[in-house]
């Protein structure tokens, strides 16, 4: 039936793609399109298919010229996997740039989707897919959305965001069930807006995206290859962030930093929405406003009792353990994106704060 | 006027009042655009219509009570958000499981009228880095007991501009009902704060004008406060005028580690290391442990690591007050302090004063032992409101002082803070 449907859509999509932007928003968005396209001056179209970016939506297998990508370290979403995408109009090429994320041209498309293996110690159980987030870079700046997968396998248009109950069997065979939350509009800004008033992309940032990817290649250096990256400076200044998970990586510090950096930083640096706080996660944050004996403003709950956001050497002392460690709303940090604990990350933050030297007492 | 034509629109529409009004929808005689959100609507339908509002336009809510279990946002400018009162309208978060706010605003030009907002797991309503906000007859409530558990802030504009936060009520609140941090040009007339930890804090603000309201059974009245490490790091020019401020003594119910935590019960007003404030007319009394205290950040004995913040209060004008009601059984550890102060002077038999001053002075600003004229506490003409300079740190080899003489002084009236960009809304 799908393949079907695809024939089908293939034949209209020449027509469309003849017809342009004078047409009701139905037809523009119609049927799938044969090769990836996306409008830059339309509204979002209700079915992710419209664009063609995947050959197979099931397998998340990308259309020719949608270029998966991976990340050192990742932002933990509820233990979702996520599967990366970048696609870029014909003729168009992304530039370097560095802290920030690489500069990528007007049109471009960053993809993001999220899932579940059925079974975690059977890949060929198949995958629970449930929402693909998109971020478009239009002429007056970047947009995202997500979209969620309906029982046919469609993405289907959700700017309110959603509540998705999700049956998953983890590494070691055991059921998991979940409330998975989908972000909304606005939510999708609460992250992607790391400067106040400017949605931006995160992951695609050079220290990040310095790494083998699924070839084994290098991906900076395969998109320079392939022209589709310019303006990098020779490799061996090329900055490469930890892996959080991995000891080989780097140093404590290093992976730790790493990790406040894809986790926190979004919003806890100078600019970003938890600015208020005065507590800055960023990876160049200075010891001071990265916590260390500050004492909180507007905690609330989320103090715990506790005095500072760090104790050199006490992470039961420390807020932000508190903070990591809670899933309660009003608690609970990163603020988005997770119901559950990241155990993983926790182990590391405990493990950098235990190692810290020094103390809060007073002179 | 606004309000007068919604009036007459409904009289026309109905053409006879009696039997009519409950059948108007939450948008009839709203002008502009208007998004109805029925009384059935789920959060999620709620959202929709933030995310679909367009400039200029009003979300309109209806008579009843929503229950909401996700926190709702607004990132779209010049957005009113309205119901049919706040005591009419009701948006209940009891029972939320996500969302850190009930609702959250990160757009310019945002007004909130005649709706209240219940229960929320952290903060009510939050305004972040907008300009030209109006918060006018809300309602922010938690409805139980007074509980560590309540959310910190009930109306809590924070690094925002142009602010007017007026004829609203604040109840439970952990932490202040009314809170309004590192902003600029902000007016709060006409509240109402009611069993909270702070009724209402004004922190590392600027321009200020706090005035008409009333504060009760809260643990601490009304707060002026400057904290060190944030983005705004040295609060001034505020006026607190005409309000009323009594017996506020509820126990401290906020979370501990929380800044407030340090207010003891009993506690009228706090200046906290502000600069350039104007204090009169006010009416404070009924306070277990003081009527007015102001205290140096130095005296927490917290840390300090931000180098421009300046922890001593300065400038300081208090005049016209009147007070009343003293207690000799002041708490925390502000009132041991006091009780050890009273002590050793001989002074315990007449109960706690009105103005409680640690006496935490600046060493680089004294010239011949005292501040220079700009920078002094003055207190003037505030009956026969008493005084005492605590020993602080205690055992300084300078004793407790509770002569008024050194603080018979004056500074010039503060300017009225305007809200220019507000329009006619700030009418």
């Amino acid at each position: 039936m799908r393949g079907g449907g695809l024939a089908g859509a293939a034949a209209l999509a020449v027509a469309l793609g003849a017809c342009g932007d004078d047409l009701p928003r139905d037809e523009i968005c119609g049927d799938r399109r044969a090769a990836p396209g996306f409008d830059v001056d339309a509204p979002f179209c209700d079915r992710l298919s419209t664009y063609g970016l995947f050959s197979e939506l099931s397998s998340q297998t990308p259309a020719t010229g949608v270029l998966p990508f991976q990340v050192n370290s990742a932002l933990f979403a509820d233990r979702a996997d996520k599967d990366r995408f970048v696609w870029l109009p014909s003729g168009e090429v992304m530039t370097w740039s560095d802290p920030g994320a690489l500069e990528l041209p007007v049109g471009a498309v960053l993809i993001k989707t999220f899932g579940f293996p059925t079974d975690a110690r059977d890949p060929s159980a198949g995958r629970i897919v449930l929402e693909t987030r998109l971020l478009v870079h239009r002429p007056r700046g970047w947009e995202g959305v997500a979209y969620v997968y309906d029982r046919n396998g469609e993405g289907r248009l959700a700017p309110e965001g959603a509540s998705l109950e999700v049956a998953w069997r983890d590494g070691a065979g055991a059921q998991q069930r979940q409330t998975y939350l989908v972000p909304n509009k606005n939510q999708c800004k609460n992250c992607h807006e790391e400067t106040e008033g400017v949605l931006a992309p995160l992951g695609p940032k050079a220290r990040h995206l310095n790494r083998d990817g699924a070839d084994a290649q290098n991906q900076l250096q395969g998109w320079i290859d392939a022209g589709l990256l310019v303006g990098a400076p020779p490799r061996d200044a090329w900055p490469r962030s930890a892996v959080s998970d991995d000891p080989q990586s780097g140093t404590l510090e290093e992976r730790a930093r790493a990790w406040l950096d894809i986790s926190c930083a979004h919003c806890h640096n100078p600019r970003g929405a938890a600015r208020t706080s005065g507590l800055d996660l960023s990876i160049t944050a200075e010891p001071a406003a990265l916590g260390v004996c500050k004492a909180p403003v507007a905690t609330g709950r989320g103090s715990a009792g506790r005095k500072f956001d760090i104790v050199p050497g006490q992470p039961d002392a420390s807020i932000i353990m508190a903070r990591l460690e809670s899933t309660e709303p009003e608690i609970k940090m990163p603020e988005l994106g997770r119901t559950l604990i990241d155990e993983a990350g926790v182990a590391l933050i405990r493990e950098w704060i235990t190692a810290m030297p020094g103390s809060c007492a007073p002179d | 006027m606004l309000r007068l034509r919604v009036l007459a629109v409904i009289i026309g529409a109905s053409g006879g009042i009696i039997g009519c009004g409950d059948n108007l929808g939450p948008c009839d005689g709203v002008v502009g655009t208007c998004i109805p959100v029925p009384s059935d609507a789920s959060a999620n339908d709620a959202q929709r219509a933030l995310l679909e509002a367009t400039p200029g336009s009003t979300v309109a809510f209806s008579a009843g009570t929503y229950h909401f279990k996700t926190g709702l946002s607004l990132d779209v400018p010049d957005v009113r958000i309205i119901g049919a009162g706040m005591e009419r309208t009701v948006l209940s978060f009891a029972g939320q499981t996500d969302g850190a706010q009930g609702l959250l605003v990160t757009s310019d030009g945002f007004t909130l009228e005649d709706l209240a907002v219940e229960d929320t797991r952290g903060d009510g309503v939050k305004i972040e880095g907008a300009e030209r906000v109006v918060l006018r007859r809300t309602r922010v409530a938690w409805t139980g007991e007074p509980n560590a558990t309540n959310g910190a802030y009930g109306l809590y504009p924070v690094q925002c501009k142009d602010v007017l936060i007026e004829d609203s009520f604040v109840r439970g609140a952990s932490d202040a009902g009314i809170y309004v941090g590192q902003s600029e040009n902000v007016v709060v007339r006409r509240n109402r704060a009611e069993d909270n930890v702070a009724g209402i804090e004004i922190e590392n603000c600027i321009k200020a004008d706090v005035y008409e309201n009333t504060a009760t059974s809260n643990t601490g009245g009304l707060l002026v406060f400057n904290l060190p490490g944030l983005q705004i790091s040295n609060g001034s020019d505020t006026r607190v005028y005409r309000n009323q401020i009594f017996d506020n003594n509820t126990l401290n119910f906020a979370p501990p580690g929380n800044i407030v935590g340090v207010v003891p019960a009993g506690t009228g007003m706090v200046v906290l290391a502000s600069h350039r404030a104007e204090v009169f007319d006010n009416d404070i009394h009924d306070h277990r442990t003081t009527n007015l205290g102001v205290i140096s950040y130095l005296t927490l004995q917290i840390p300090i690591s931000d180098p421009s913040y300046d922890p001593f209060p300065t400038a300081l004008y208090f005049h016209d007050n009147r007070f009343s009601g003293v207690s000799s059984n002041p708490s925390g550890d502000l009132g041991a302090v006091i009780l050890l102060s009273l002590a050793e002077i001989n002074a315990s038999g007449g109960g706690v004063p009105d103005f409680v001053w640690d006496g935490v002075v600046d060493p680089s600003r004294l010239v011949g032992g005292e501040y220079a004229a700009q920078d002094k506490l003055c207190f003037q003409r505030n009956g026969d409101g008493d005084f005492i300079s605590l020993n602080v740190p205690p055992g300084d080899a300078q004793l407790p002082v509770t002569d008024l003489a050194p603080l018979d002084c004056a500074h010039n009236a503060l300017p009225p803070v305007t809200l220019g960009s507000l329009g006619r809304a700030a009418r």
